[in-house]
C-alpha cells in the first residue's frame, strides 16, 4: 500500500491505495465519486475523463499514485454552489445527453477543449472530442453543446 | 372555484428533460455504483475455446486465494441453472437449452466455465488465474451454409442438425397476394442478389452490471435491464423461485439498443450464488468481456430475388435468408428474422411475396435483438434492390420508387405481406428531402465530376423506408408464437396536494420517457408539467409491465396513459359534478378543470377535486375516496413511421476512403410529442445505422475467436467521423392510437444503411462496382474499384460467410 494525498473536487484526501489501483477505480470505489464511470479497458471511450492538475486526463489510464499531491475536478465538481457550470447547462439545454453515461467524460472534454480553443469550429470540436465515444446522440446535440458552451463563455 | 387560464398544450412542444440533472451533475444510479454492507463481488471465467469438452476444472487452488468466498463451476450449478429462456417457440424449434454456466461443453468462445466470489472485484479478478481448466478441442463451428450440410461437424452433440428452424411466409398460400412462383415465371426482368448484414455489436456505453441480494425466499435484484418485469418473470421461472418474491428493479440504464434485452447468464449465476452464500453480490463486466460475450446482432446471409416488368412495375420479391444464432437461442434471438418477415416489401406494391428464414447454430456468441432487430434488414435488401433495378432499367432510382409506393390517397393499405399500414405520405415527405437535400444541384455536380475524371467521387443514395413500430398487438404475437402479449400498463395516482404520480411498465434506457410522458399526462389531466413525476424500472412500484423495446414504448406505453388519464377524469367528472351541483352530462372538461357548460365563470379544477377526494368529506353517495386509475393497452395494430433519406458521399477512388458529405432526412413519425427528443432518437439511430454501413463488424477467426473484442477493434464511429445531420419531419397521425404516434426509437438506424451503400455503389458505378460489402472500409471500396473481380473483391477481409455475391441480371451473369 503506498500513501498518497490529493485534492478531489475541492476536498483534500488522504489514502492508501495498492500501487497498481487505477484513478477512476480510486475515485469511484475510495472516495466514492460515482459520477465519473468506466465505459471500457483500453483508453478509447473516454468515460471516465477527469481533469488532472488543469489537464484532461482519462482516469482509466493514471495509476492513483501519480495523481499523488495532485488536484483532480469530476463531473462532481462542476456544477457551483448548486448553479450548472456553462457545459452541463449547455449540455441540458441541447439536448446532448440521452442515456447520459458517456457525459461526466464528454463534458469533461469539451470543458477541456474550450479551456485550450475558446472558439473551435465545429471540425475542431469534433477532432477534439474524438476521444470519448458516445453511443446514443450521434454526437450533433453534443456539437451544438459544446459551442452553445463557447457562446457562454465556458472558458472563462 | 375561478375560471383558469387558458394553458398551452405541452404535447409538441421541445421541452428539454426532466431526466438531466442527476446525469449532468454526476448523481446516477448506474447498477454499478450500488454497494451493499457485506456485498462480494463476482468475476466470470471465460472460456477461451470456441468449441471444446471440458474434461476437468480444478478450483483448489482458486478457492485459497485471498478474498476468495466461493468458487463455482457448471457442476456445482448443473441441476439448479434450468435453461435460459426463448420466448418464441414455433412448432418444430430446434432447442437443446441454454446453459447459463457450461457444464461438461464450451459453445462459444467467452462462455463461462466457473465463476468466483470473494471480497472485492480486485481479488476476485486476481483469482480467475488460479482455475486450471481442461478442453479436448472440437472443431469450430462457424460458416451457417456449411454447418447445415450432411455431415457437418455438430455444435450441439444432442441435436440431429445445426439447422434451428425454417419460418416461411408465401403471398399465394397466405391470401394475400398472387403465388411468388407466377411472378417469377412471368417476370420481365429478374434481378438476384446476395447480401450480408455483417455481424453487429450493441455496444451500449454502460458494461452490463448486476447485484443480487437475497431477501426471506426470494432476491431484490438491480440490473442493467432494458426488461425488468419481463426478467422477473422469467428470472423466477427459471430458477423455480415464486415470482412474487422475486423484485428487479432497472435503476439508471446506460443504453440498450436491444442489447439489454436479455435474461443474462450473469443475472442467473448471481441470483444463484447470492442465494448459495446467502450474502449480496455484484458483477459488472468489462468492456471486453462485454463486446465477446453479451448477445451479438444482425448477421444474416440474404439472398433476394426481385421481379419486375420492363416498364418498372415491381411484380414479386423472394427473400431467402440464412440466419446465425450463435451457440444458442437467447431470449429473441431465432425470432428476430421474423420480427423482418413483413417488412422487406416495405412501401412497394408488390404483387407477390416469399419470406423463407433458416436459423443456424454456430459456435459464436449468440444473437439477439440489436436496434432494428429484423426490419434494417429488410430495409436494406429492398432498397438495395431497388437502386439495382432502377440501374438495369436505366431508370432515376427515385421515379422508380415513385412509381411503385403506396400513394397517399391509398390509406390505409393493406400489403402483400398481410399487415395494413395506418397513414403516410411518402411524396411528400420525399418531396420535402430532396428539396433540403438540392439534390438537382448534387446530380449536376456528379454529371460534372465524372466527366473531368474526378479521382474523389460523388455519390447519391436514396432510402424510402417504412417500419412497424408499437411492439405489439397481443393476438398477432399469439399467432407467431411468441411466448407473451404486446400490451403495455399505466397508473396514474393523484396526490392530495394536485400532484401527479405515472407509474408506467415501459423502462427506459435514455429515451427521455419522464420528459415526454410527463407532456401526454399534463395535457391529459391539465396539470402542470413540473407537476407530473413518471415512476418505472422497479417491479414494486410498477408491477406490471412489458418493458421498452421494438420503438413501443410511446405508441403502446404512451398510449396506456391515455386510457388511465381517461378513467381517472370520468372519476373526476363524478366529484365536480356533486360539487358544482350539476348533472354529469353539463359538465366540460377543459384546461384541468371541469365548468357547467354554457357558464364558464364555474369551475373547478383537478387540483381542487384530487383534495376534495383526498379529504373525503364531501363525494357523491357510494364513491371511493379515490381518484387513481390503471390502464392496460393491448394496441390494434402496429404503427408504420416511414421517411425519406439521402445520403451525399465523397469517395475517393484512389484511396477508397468515403466521407459523408450530407445526409438529410424526412422522417414521420405520426403526432410530435416532443421534437427535441425525436430529433435526438433520429441523430442517434442514424449514427448506428451509418455505422453498419461504414465501420462495424464483429469479426471472427477461423478459430472461432472473436477478433474485435475491444474498442480498439470494433470501431464505434467517434464525433470526427460523422457529420451534422439535417432533420426535418412531415406528419401523418397514426389511426390506430388515441395520441397518433408512430414510433421514432429505431427509425434512423432502419433507414440509413441502405442510403449510405447506395451512395457508395451510386459513386461507383461507372467503375462497374454494383456492390459494396458492408462495412465499406477504404480497403473493400478500393478492391471493389480496382480488383480484377470486382465483386468477389469486394468482400476482401471479411470473415466466412459463405460465398461471393450473385451478381445477375436477366438470367446470365453481368
Amino acid at each position: 500500500m503506498t500513501k498518497i494525498n490529493l485534492k478531489v473536487d475541492g476536498v483534500a484526501y488522504s489514502d492508501d491505495v495498492e500501487p497498481r489501483t487505477l484513478l477512476v477505480h480510486y475515485l469511484r470505489e475510495q472516495v466514492g465519486k460515482i459520477g465519473t464511470v468506466v465505459g471500457c479497458d483500453t483508453s478509447n471511450c473516454g468515460a471516465c475523463t477527469v481533469d488532472l492538475d488543469g489537464q484532461s486526463v482519462k482516469s482509466c489510464t493514471v495509476l492513483a499514485v501519480q495523481a499523488d499531491g495532485g488536484d483532480v475536478t469530476t463531473v462532481e465538481g462542476l456544477a457551483e454552489n448548486g448553479t450548472l457550470s456553462a457545459v452541463q447547462q449547455a449540455f441540458h439545454d441541447n439536448h446532448a445527453l440521452q442515456c447520459g453515461f458517456c457525459t461526466p467524460g464528454m463534458m469533461m472534454a469539451v470543458r477541456d477543449l474550450l479551456k485550450n480553443n475558446p472558439n473551435p469550429s465545429e471540425d475542431e470540436i469534433r477532432e477534439g472530442i474524438e476521444g470519448n465515444l458516445c453511443r446514443c446522440t450521434g454526437y450533433v446535440n453534443i456539437v451544438r453543446a459544446a459551442q452553445a458552451a463557447a457562446a457562454a463563455g465556458a472558458n472563462a | 372555484m375561478t375560471a383558469v387560464e387558458q394553458r398551452a398544450a405541452e404535447i409538441g412542444q421541445a421541452r428539454k428533460r426532466k431526466e438531466d440533472h442527476h446525469l449532468i451533475t454526476g448523481r446516477t444510479t448506474w447498477t454499478d455504483n450500488t454497494t451493499l454492507p457485506g456485498m462480494l463481488h463476482i468475476a466470470m471465467l471465460r472460456s477461451p475455446m470456441a468449441h471444446a469438452r471440458i474434461s476437468s476444472v480444478d478450483a483448489t487452488e482458486a478457492k485459497s486465494r485471498p478474498g476468495v468466498v466461493g468458487v463455482f463451476t457448471g457442476q456445482d450449478f448443473k441441476d439448479a441453472q434450468g435453461s435460459l429462456p426463448c420466448a418464441w417457440a414455433p412448432d418444430g424449434l430446434v432447442n437443446p437449452g441454454t446453459p447459463s454456466i457450461a457444464v461438461d461443453q464450451v459453445n462459444f468462445a467467452g462462455e463461462i466455465v466457473a465463476v468466483i466470489a470473494a471480497r472485492s472485484k480486485a481479488e476476485a479478478q486476481d483469482a480467475l488465474e488460479a482455475i486450471e481448466v481442461d478442453y479436448d478441442p472440437l472443431p469450430a463451428v462457424l460458416n451457417m451454409e456449411d454447418a447445415v450440410k450432411d455431415g457437418a461437424d455438430r455444435v450441439h452433440p444432442a441435436t440431429e442438425s445445426n439447422k434451428i428452424y425454417t419460418w416461411e411466409f408465401e403471398s399465394g398460400a397466405a391470401g394475400t397476394g398472387i403465388p411468388i412462383q407466377e411472378a417469377i415465371d412471368t417476370a420481365e426482368v429478374t434481378i438476384q442478389r446476395r447480401f450480408i448484414q455483417q455481424r453487429l455489436i450493441p455496444a451500449f456505453m454502460e458494461p452490463r452490471s448486476t447485484v443480487v441480494q437475497p431477501i426471506g425466499e426470494g432476491v431484490t435484484m438491480w440490473s442493467s435491464t432494458q426488461i425488468p418485469h419481463i426478467l422477473r418473470t422469467l428470472l423466477a421461472a427459471t430458477l423455480g423461485i415464486a415470482e412474487h418474491h422475486v423484485r428487479v428493479i432497472a435503476p439508471d440504464v446506460g443504453g440498450g439498443f436491444g442489447g439489454k434485452i436479455a435474461v443474462m447468464p450473469e443475472e442467473v449465476l448471481c441470483t444463484l450464488i447470492a442465494r448459495t452464500l446467502n450474502k449480496p453480490v455484484k458483477w459488472t463486466e468489462s468492456r471486453s468481456e462485454s463486446l465477446l460475450s453479451a448477445h451479438h446482432g444482425r448477421d444474416q446471409i440474404q439472398d433476394i430475388t426481385l421481379t419486375a416488368k420492363r416498364d418498372g412495375t415491381v411484380t414479386g420479391l423472394d427473400v431467402h435468408l440464412w440466419a446465425d444464432m450463435g451457440a444458442y437461442n437467447r431470449l429473441f434471438g431465432p425470432s428476430v428474422p421474423v420480427l423482418g418477415a413483413f417488412m422487406y416489401n416495405a412501401i412497394y406494391k408488390f404483387a407477390a411475396y416469399r419470406f423463407v428464414s433458416e436459423g443456424v447454430f454456430t459456435t459464436k456468441t449468440p444473437t439477439d435483438a440489436y436496434r432494428g432487430a429484423g426490419r434494417p434488414e429488410a430495409t436494406f435488401a429492398v432498397e438495395r434492390m431497388m437502386d439495382e433495378l432502377a440501374n438495369e432499367l436505366d431508370m432515376d432510382p427515385m421515379d422508380l420508387r415513385r412509381k411503385n409506393w403506396i400513394a397517399h390517397e391509398e390509406f390505409p393499405f393493406t400489403t402483400v405481406a398481410g399487415l395494413t399500414y395506418d397513414s403516410g405520405n411518402y411524396e411528400a415527405a420525399t418531396d420535402k428531402a430532396l428539396e433540403l437535400m438540392g439534390w438537382d444541384d448534387l446530380r449536376r455536380e456528379q454529371a460534372e465530376r465524372r466527366n473531368r475524371n474526378d479521382p474523389v467521387q460523388l455519390g447519391l443514395g436514396i432510402s424510402t423506408f417504412t417500419e412497424m413500430c408499437g411492439l405489439a398487438p397481443s393476438r398477432v404475437l399469439g399467432s407467431l408464437a411468441f411466448g407473451a402479449g404486446g400490451w403495455e400498463h399505466a397508473s396514474i395516482r393523484m396526490l392530495a396536494t394536485g400532484k401527479v404520480e405515472v407509474v408506467t411498465g415501459s423502462s427506459p434506457h435514455g429515451q427521455g420517457h419522464e420528459t415526454a410522458f410527463s407532456q401526454i399526462v399534463a395535457d391529459q389531466l391539465g396539470v402542470a408539467f413540473d407537476d407530473v413525476e413518471i415512476l418505472h424500472g422497479d417491479t414494486q412500484s410498477s408491477p406490471k409491465g412489458l418493458d421498452s423495446y421494438g420503438s413501443r414504448s410511446l405508441a403502446v406505453g404512451g398510449a396506456a396513459l391515455v386510457k388511465a388519464a381517461e378513467k381517472v377524469i370520468d372519476k373526476a367528472r363524478q366529484v365536480a359534478a356533486h360539487l358544482l351541483e350539476a348533472s354529469e352530462d353539463d359538465l366540460e372538461f377543459q384546461n384541468g378543470s371541469f365548468s357547467v357548460k354554457g357558464s364558464p365563470g364555474s369551475s373547478v379544477s383537478m387540483g381542487d377535486i384530487a383534495f376534495t377526494t383526498f379529504l373525503g368529506h364531501n363525494l357523491p353517495d357510494g364513491m371511493e375516496p379515490s381518484l387513481d386509475a390503471d390502464a392496460t393497452y393491448d394496441p390494434i395494430n402496429f404503427s408504420f413511421p416511414h421517411g425519406t433519406h439521402l445520403c451525399a458521399v465523397d469517395v475517393d477512388t484512389e484511396t477508397g476512403f468515403t466521407k459523408i458529405r450530407k445526409y438529410v432526412c424526412v422522417d414521420d413519425v405520426g403526432v410530435p410529442i416532443n421534437p427535441l427528443i425525436i430529433e435526438g432518437q433520429v441523430h442517434g439511430g442514424l449514427a448506428q445505422g451509418i455505422a453498419q454501413a461504414l465501420y462495424e463488424e464483429a469479426v471472427y477467426d477461423d478459430a472461432g475467436n472473436l477478433t474485435t473484442g475491444t474498442f480498439v477493434d470494433y470501431t464505434l464511429p467517434s464525433a470526427a467521423d460523422l457529420p451534422t445531420f439535417t432533420t426535418a419531419r412531415n406528419e401523418t397521425a397514426s389511426t390506430y392510437n388515441d395520441l397518433g404516434v408512430k414510433g421514432v426509437g429505431e427509425a434512423g438506424t432502419i433507414a440509413s444503411t441502405p442510403a449510405v451503400i447506395n451512395a457508395i455503389v451510386d459513386a461507383l458505378r461507372p467503375f462497374g462496382v454494383n456492390d459494396v460489402q458492408m462495412p465499406a472500409t477504404p480497403e473493400r471500396v478500393w478492391r471493389a474499384i480496382h480488383g480484377a473481380e470486382k465483386s468477389d473483391r469486394a468482400q476482401y477481409g471479411t470473415n466466412a460467410y459463405g460465398g461471393p455475391s450473385t451478381n445477375t441480371v436477366d438470367g446470365g451473369p453481368s
